[in-house]
């Protein structure tokens, strides 16, 4: 008896251990990079360009919201839509089975397959060359499942009884989608949207094939622009200048970890307005 | 009178089924949308990576120790080699660090504590790969070239930051299959006089298998396609790594390194790397894919 209970204290210990040392990696990464790139933000670092002696990353950081803009606008209208269809039109079946393992399957690709990819037909074959366009075209696709699965979550979350209701008082079925399930949905949906946001923001490998590396700024979809996980890659595989890296960094640490609080918070109120229903 | 509302009534509905029609088709485009790009994905991938197969040779390239490009040699293995090693270290380790992470947040941790280190995970998840590598890159690599010597550049450096990044991932699959597990399955266990360690270990565990197997086989397919943080830190030299300190390349640092330069053959090669690294994947893919489907039906 006594044995048992060192061998558990033990294991209880290995347990404690494992997620201590989880944690400390974590912190050990944001601290060490926080500390070393804080100094070295300021306005000027944020505003200005990159040209000269100047070291800015703004080009960067609105080549950064172009693409994200443009693979949503690609990807949340046939994320959602592709989600509506599999909750509320497909029965389980053939169909059914096949979509979800395409599903399953864009989200096991790595980025670098999906930047060979947009390599060979965005920038190679439909003649894009290396663009934003070509960038948002291959991250919409990459996104997609994030969208579609998260999606689908929520609407199955809508209570049946929302569905009845608005069908027993003669609304058609996409009325009732377009009325009742959305609506209520929409906690949801945005979840998903921050998600992507999230995945596009630090994606290298995918945007460094497609997008290409120009530090200049972005004029028209067609034109190479850099974000600034490739600008971060840029700095730290050329030796260039680890000042800039650092605080380049903290900039993509700060966004993802604002990105993750907004996430908790519509998690919250969603989790909340279900409770009250 | 009555008659011609009746009319207006069926012609509205007509209209209405008309459109429901055209809506119902514009959402099933939607949904095809996954099949289509998985579809021209293979395909293209294949396409362009195949016709070197034919013409330096199969064997000559899975097979062959030399990457020289220039020179018209395309040989893989280095980066096979590489990329299965690194892949493995960094599953084996992570994934026992994450199961017991995973019972840590699932049956022992104060609601409290659990609090604080569920959102840890999920930042840890959302860091983007290359800050991992500037961060392996500035420290790791410094360090190791200290205590172990050979330059800090190695494959050790990137095991290291490659557990970091799938950590994350064998943590929530495998913490949310122990939340599956039926609670009769601990109550039971525990009526009979096993302890908690005992019933997390003999009971709990084996039944969320299926789930930890395949979180396990996601972090592998994350590992293996990881390529910035990589390239980062490896040394990215394509030769056969005889020691964790050795210099390496893996497949996907192949392709990222020298795609934007190279033409020709040398360009198809890097396809052909592709192709190989795709497999791999597809391989990994279908076995999660029937993981889960066997840890649906167990519980």
């Amino acid at each position: 008896m006594k044995k048992l209970r060192t061998k558990d204290a033990a294991i209880t210990v290995v347990i404690w251990l494992c997620a201590l040392l989880t944690v400390s990696g974590l912190l050990w990464l944001v601290i060490y990079i926080v500390a070393n790139g804080l100094s070295h933000i300021n306005l000027e670092f944020l505003l200005s360009e990159y040209k000269g002696d100047k070291h800015g990353i703004l080009p960067m950081i609105l080549s950064t919201c172009y693409i994200v803009l443009l693979s949503l606008a690609i990807s949340a209208p046939i994320g959602i839509g592709a989600a509506i269809y599999l909750v509320e039109f497909t029965k389980p079946g053939r169909l059914l089975q096949i979509i979800r393992f395409a599903t399953e399957t864009l989200a096991g690709i790595p980025s670098i397959i999906y930047g060979l990819f947009g390599f060979i037909f965005f920038v190679n074959v439909l003649k894009f060359n290396f663009s934003l366009l070509s960038g948002a075209l291959t991250l919409s696709i990459m996104v997609l499942p994030v969208i579609i699965r998260t999606t689908e979550e929520t609407l199955k979350a809508v209570p049946l009884s929302y569905r009845e209701g608005s069908l027993a008082l003669g609304a058609t079925k996409i009325q009732t989608i377009w009325k009742i399930i959305l609506p209520s949905a929409i906690p949801g949906i945005l979840t998903a949207v921050i998600l992507s946001v999230g995945r596009i923001v630090g994606e290298t490998a995918a945007v460094y094939l497609t997008a290409g590396m120009v530090t200049r700024f972005a004029t028209s979809v067609m034109d190479s622009g850099r974000t600034l996980a490739v600008h971060l890659y840029m700095l730290a595989k050329e030796g260039l200048s680890f000042e800039q890296a650092f605080a380049t960094a903290t900039v993509l640490i700060v966004t993802v970890a604002l990105i993750n609080l907004l996430m908790t918070k519509t998690v919250g109120k969603i989790k909340k307005t279900m409770n009250s229903r | 009178m009555l008659n011609k509302h009746c009319k207006s009534r069926i012609k509205k509905l007509r209209l209405n089924r008309f459109w429901e029609y055209i809506a119902e088709r514009t959402l099933l485009l939607c949904a095809s949308a996954a099949i289509v790009s998985v579809l021209i994905i293979s395909v293209y991938i294949f396409y362009s990576g195949l016709p070197i197969f034919g013409k330096a040779g199969f064997r000559e390239i899975v097979f062959g120790t030399e990457w020289k490009p220039l020179e018209g040699q395309f040989g893989i293995l280095p980066m096979i080699i590489a990329s299965i090693i690194t892949t493995l270290g960094a599953v084996a380790l992570a994934a026992f660090i994450g199961l017991m992470t995973a019972v840590f947040l699932a049956e022992i941790a104060p609601a409290g504590l659990a609090k604080i280190v569920r959102p840890a995970v999920e930042l840890l998840a959302g860091i983007p790969s290359v800050v991992y590598g500037f961060f392996s890159l500035i420290v790791l690599v410094p360090l190791i070239d200290k205590y172990l010597g050979g330059g800090g550049n190695s494959l050790l450096a990137a095991v290291i930051i490659l557990i970091m990044m799938v950590l994350p991932t064998i943590i929530n699959i495998a913490e949310s299959s122990l939340r599956a597990v039926p609670s009769e399955y601990k109550e039971g266990s525990l009526a009979l006089g096993a302890s908690q360690i005992q019933t997390i270990f003999k009971v709990q565990i084996p039944a969320a298998k299926s789930g930890i197997i395949a979180g396990i086989v996601l972090g592998m397919g994350r590992a293996i396609g990881e390529t910035m943080a990589v390239i980062l830190v490896i040394g990215n030299t394509p030769q056969i790594p005889t020691s964790l300190l050795d210099r390496a390349r893996t497949l996907t640092s192949n392709i990222a390194l020298e795609m934007s330069y190279a033409e020709g053959l040398h360009q198809e090669a890097l396809f052909a790397t592709g192709v190989v690294l795709f497999i791999f994947i597809m391989l990994l893919n279908i076995a999660v894919t029937f993981l889960f489907r066997k840890a649906g039906e167990g519980s």
